[in-house]
């Protein structure tokens, strides 16, 4: 047998990967008959909605549900009482505090009961009969202030060993990372700049609300169908929390409307499952916009001081950050991730960041697109830039001359390999955007960011049908095109045309564990385990052809879709096609596949630059994207419509993130923006065409080279959009969003 | 919940007189039932008023224009007369929501709405526009300016529509213009907007003005002095900087989550130069 069972990178010409196939799941999408989330039914099925706390922060001294239950039509009510506490496994049972509140509501939204009735109008109707005695307490929302001494406090006892004494309770681990001396670094620079910027928390954004059903008998067996990044967590973290066995819940994955790490937890599942098991009847539950806003996990808001000290040449001496998230009201913000990446693109001999995980009373942040490192990057590379322009140098020559390469140590710990930092940033000085003329009340900005990438869980199947035709299952719902990208590795492998190939998302019942589709891990993870999937598949048909051939099984090699004899001394057989060999497999030793599964570890970790030109109107604060380039190294694209997809999609989610959106609380602790009218996602009309360069550095980890490329791009966007209004306005903004009323306050400000 | 579809407006004043719960009534549903969708409306009763022929006409009425109550914004820009004469009504209205909401949504409506950010309020007070108000007492002709009394209030008493709103004749080198503005470029609310409508003498002395501004008080101001740093000018740089002023001061907003004090009566000045100098262009004045 011949076959090349390496998963390193090996240098091959490809015929499918790289080519732009029409998607599969095209069709059902634009003709509206994809099934999301809400499209499931059952029947006798109830409709549930949520009571939630109108205050940002209240004891729960009772609840009375009497006059709900007593409503004709109502079918059960559930509060906290109804679900076992967890006392050994803390991150679970916040997620289940998160879902339905304990003795506290901790934020304006927090669910605490639930009704489950045979029409929306009677759930609607029970919910304003269920009488809550709140004790209001005072609440805190920004993170400096959560912090303060004599904030209030959301829980006692929850900091871990990190934090010192003295700190707010609110105050609950703290990270370091970095190596050399700051302060000797700082004492070689020409000039030493320390700023502080903040960025507001904002949502994910995704057009499809939370939605799920819910069917749990009297045997214990459950089903749920529901939108989600990973069916598989859904069910383990369920199982948890209803005290169940994994093996009796099934999880099936609807099509996703969107998620960007939004949907990587759980929020009405569990109390789906609980309105099931006390009804005895299917469950179905459907959130409104404003419990999207209110209730679901943004990402974390920031406070950042940086100190960075440069020489006039250009050199970074040393670079220090202290960063502060508030990641709502549960441990978890991702400081970690920043503290981590926020001088990951540069080669520093002396660097440290320090990060604080504090909470407040807002929803429990989710992982939103690269948690936690645009904000990092956002404080970062606005300091880089203000140090470069101020000895009059070329930002994009600095980067460069600092740039992380292959063998740098990075600032969080590992050193690189194979990197694609440079290649970015010379695309970038090489590219006719950075040479275009600008006009007045234009600027032009550049950043650069970082993305760790993951592996985790993996599981596939390949199976050969009889007609030569090839499925394979995975175990990861399609957000970025997983599975146009597996057929074609799969196709690709096999040597045969995409067109034969049809991947599927499989239900938990039918594939081990998986990992959520998260840390843009599934091109790399899942498509190892394809690739490999089909290597063990081509295996077993050089076998089944040796077998008809009479030859031993390692003088038969796999070429352009068929099994060949190895050499001269094979004899002389006439190949057999995939499909020849499947006609044959029942006589052969039955149906062939293959599987494998794997937990991998090579995912390349990937880099960016940005650049953005805008226009500030001077006279009312507005910026306009006049033009916008993604330089980004993706490994190798499979399908690079996807790929320039996802570039596309995490620069506009950055510059909604740098212009316009945000979470804003009153002073009563209440979300007043809990609507798509005023939490500004941008628009088509607000943007250009985003134009994109994918660049190829092969991921040594990678059989194809595969980087994940779905999160890097809205790490630099908040940045290089800050960079590039400062220099249109002549003014440095220090906090987003760079709304228009901030922008003009600054103009009238200089 | 009832939902009612008279075809006459008799039928429709009658229901609405005589119904005793919450009646709302359905022009483009724009507003109405995106409240009811997110909870914050329950109407006992729906009158939907799209069945009844004449509100979904556009009729030439005294030299100027009779819109029926259930015209769409939509319809309103393709009407070419209407455009002819009132472009900064026609651009204030289609201004409303989307694509999809302009086939829905109605120059009535949004006054009835009586939201302050309306975006064809501010463009009908300029434009010296009325509403037909008609109720179980008969008819009236009423300023559209004194129907919102604050916001979600109107003057309209207890079984009152709209059938129509009426814009005045407009005469030579007369025109009218608005401009809103908004943190995005479409899909959103005015933070601020300034309507203005002027006419120019044969040498290009504004002879007569009316400025009106959205969304920086509790209901859309009609602003005279604003006119009148307009009126005996050439509509030149100093007339419009005393416009931008009388603007800035007329102004008396809040602060929330859409913009500042500040930045509301900064702006006010900002939109209503730039929609003088569009309206005395359309109007034919030189540049």
């Amino acid at each position: 047998m011949a076959l090349d069972d390496k998963q390193q990178y090996q240098t091959r010409q490809f015929k499918v990967v790289g080519t732009r196939v029409k998607r599969p799941d095209g069709v059902d999408k634009v003709t509206g008959k994809a099934r999301f989330g809400a499209d499931m039914s059952a029947p006798g099925m109830l409709i549930a909605h949520v009571l939630r706390s109108p205050h940002a922060h209240a004891r729960i001294k009772s609840i009375d549900t009497s006059a709900a239950e007593a409503l004709p039509g109502v079918h059960g009510v559930v509060t906290r009482a109804d679900f076992s506490e967890i006392t050994d496994d803390d991150f679970t049972a916040d997620i289940l505090d998160n879902c339905m509140a304990g003795d506290k509501a901790l934020y304006d939204g927090h669910a605490v009961a639930a009704v489950a009735a045979n029409s929306v109008a009677v759930a609607k109707r029970a919910l304003k009969l269920i009488k809550v005695d709140y004790e209001v307490l005072p609440h805190v929302t920004d993170v400096d202030a959560a912090m303060e001494d004599g904030a209030p406090v959301l829980h006692d006892g929850r900091a871990n060993e990190t934090v010192p004494e003295g700190m707010s309770p609110n105050v609950l681990a703290r990270y370091e990372f970095g190596h050399g001396d700051i302060e000797a670094g700082l004492a070689k620079a020409d000039r030493v700049i320390e700023r502080t910027y903040k960025t507001e928390a904002t949502h994910q954004g995704y057009i499809e609300p939370h939605a799920c059903l819910a069917s749990m008998g009297p045997d214990g067996q459950a089903d749920l169908w529901c939108c989600t990044q990973g069916h598989y967590m859904v069910r383990n973290t369920c199982a948890a929390i209803m005290g169940m066995e994994q093996g009796q819940l099934r999880v099936t994955a609807s099509e996703i409307g969107g998620g960007f790490g939004g949907k990587t937890t759980v929020f009405l599942e569990p109390v789906a499952l609980a309105l099931s098991r006390k009804t005895s009847r299917p469950v179905k539950m459907v959130m409104s916009r404003s419990e999207v806003l209110r209730a679901t996990g943004p990402t974390a808001s920031s406070s950042i001081d940086v100190r960075i000290g440069m020489t006039k040449d250009g050199q970074i001496t040393a670079a220090f950050a202290e960063l502060r998230y508030q990641g709502g009201a549960y441990p978890g913000s991702p400081v970690e991730f920043g503290s981590m990446s926020a001088f990951a693109p540069y080669d520093l001999e002396n660097v440290k960041t320090v990060g604080w995980d504090v909470v407040t009373n807002r929803p429990k942040q989710a992982a939103y697109r690269a948690p936690g490192a645009p904000m990092a990057a956002y404080a970062v590379e606005s300091a880089i830039d203000e140090l470069a322009k101020g000895f009059g140098l070329d930002p994009l020559a600095v980067r460069l001359k600092n740039a992380a390469r292959e063998g740098t140590k990075a600032s969080y710990g590992p050193t690189f390999p194979a990197i694609g930092l440079e290649a970015t940033l010379r695309a970038a000085k090489d590219h006719p955007h950075w040479a275009a003329p600008l006009g007045e009340n234009q600027g032009r900005g550049v950043a650069c960011g970082f993305w760790f990438n993951f592996g985790g869980d993996t599981c596939v199947t390949l199976n050969i049908t009889p007609d030569g035709t090839v499925t394979v299952s995975e175990g990861n719902p399609d957000i970025g095109g997983s599975r146009a990208s597996m057929s074609m590795m799969a196709a690709e492998e096999l040597g045969i045309p995409y067109e034969q190939v049809r991947t599927i998302v499989a239900d938990t019942g039918s594939l081990g564990q998986n990992e959520v589709t998260d840390g843009s891990r599934v091109t790399f993870a899942v498509g190892l385990a394809t690739i490999e999937s089909a290597r063990a598949a081509k295996r077993e048909m050089c076998k089944r052809a040796a077998m008809v051939w009479g030859i031993e099984e390692d003088a038969v090699k796999w070429e352009d879709g068929a099994a060949h004899p190895a050499g001269e001394n094979a004899g002389k057989h006439p190949p057999m096609t995939l499909k020849e060999i499947a006609a044959v497999a029942s006589n052969t030793g039955g149906p062939i596949a293959g599987h494998h599964e794997a937990n991998p570890e090579g995912a390349g970790v990937s880099f960016a630059t940005h650049m953005v030109d805008t226009e500030v109107d001077p006279e009312t604060g507005a910026v306009k994207i006049l033009r916008y380039t993604v330089f980004q190294d993706a490994g190798k694209a499979v399908h690079p419509d996807y790929v320039e997809g996802q570039f596309q999609g995490g620069a506009v989610q950055g510059i909604g993130w740098a212009l316009n959106e945000e979470y804003i609380y009153g002073d009563d602790g209440i979300l007043q923006n809990a609507g798509f009218l005023d939490y500004r996602i941008p628009v088509a009309s607000d943007l250009p065409m985003i134009d994109t360069v994918i660049l190829e550095i092969p991921n040594p980890g990678h059989p194809y080279g595969v980087r994940g490329v779905g999160e890097t791009s809205i790490v630099p966007p908040l940045a290089a959009v800050a960079n590039s209004v400062s220099e249109a306005a002549g003014v440095r903004l220090t906090q987003l969003p760079m709304s228009p009323p901030k922008v003009l306050s600054a103009l009238h400000s200089k | 919940m009832q939902y009612l579809a008279p075809t006459t407006v008799e039928e429709a004043v009658s229901a609405l007189a005589a119904h005793s719960g919450d009646c709302r009534l359905l022009a483009g549903g724009t507003d109405l039932l995106v409240r009811m969708r997110s909870d914050m409306a329950d109407p006992d009763a729906v009158i939907d008023l799209k069945r009844i022929d004449a509100l979904r006409q556009i009729n030439p009425e005294d030299g100027g224009w009779r819109v029926g109550a259930a015209v769409s914004g939509a319809e309103m820009g393709e009407h070419e007369g209407l455009v002819a004469d009132w472009p900064g009504v026609v651009e204030a209205t289609n201004l409303i929501g989307s694509t999809q909401v302009q086939g829905r949504c109605t120059m009535a409506g949004n006054l009835c709405n009586a939201s302050p950010a309306a975006d064809s309020v501010p463009a009908m007070v300029a434009a010296g526009a009325v509403a037909r108000v008609v109720g179980p007492d008969g008819t009236r002709v009423v300023p559209v300016e004194e129907i919102p009394t604050g916001p979600g209030t109107t003057s309209l008493a207890k079984g009152e529509l709209i059938d129509a709103i009426i814009l005045p004749e407009r005469g030579a080198r007369s025109s009218d213009a608005y401009l809103r503005f908004i943190p995005r470029t479409e899909m959103d609310i005015a933070v601020v907007g300034c309507a203005v409508s002027l006419t120019l003498d044969e040498d290009g002395t504004c002879t007569a003005a009316r400025v009106s501004l959205g969304a920086v008080a509790p209901t859309v101001l009609l602003v005279p002095e604003a006119a009148d740093a307009l009126i005996g000018t050439k509509v030149d740089d100093t007339a419009l900087d005393a416009l931008a002023a009388a603007c800035s001061a007329a102004a008396k907003p809040i602060d929330d989550k859409r913009g500042t004090v500040d930045f509301r009566v900064h702006v006010a000045g900002v939109l209503a130069k730039r929609a003088a100098k569009i309206a005395k262009k359309r109007a034919g004045g030189a540049a």
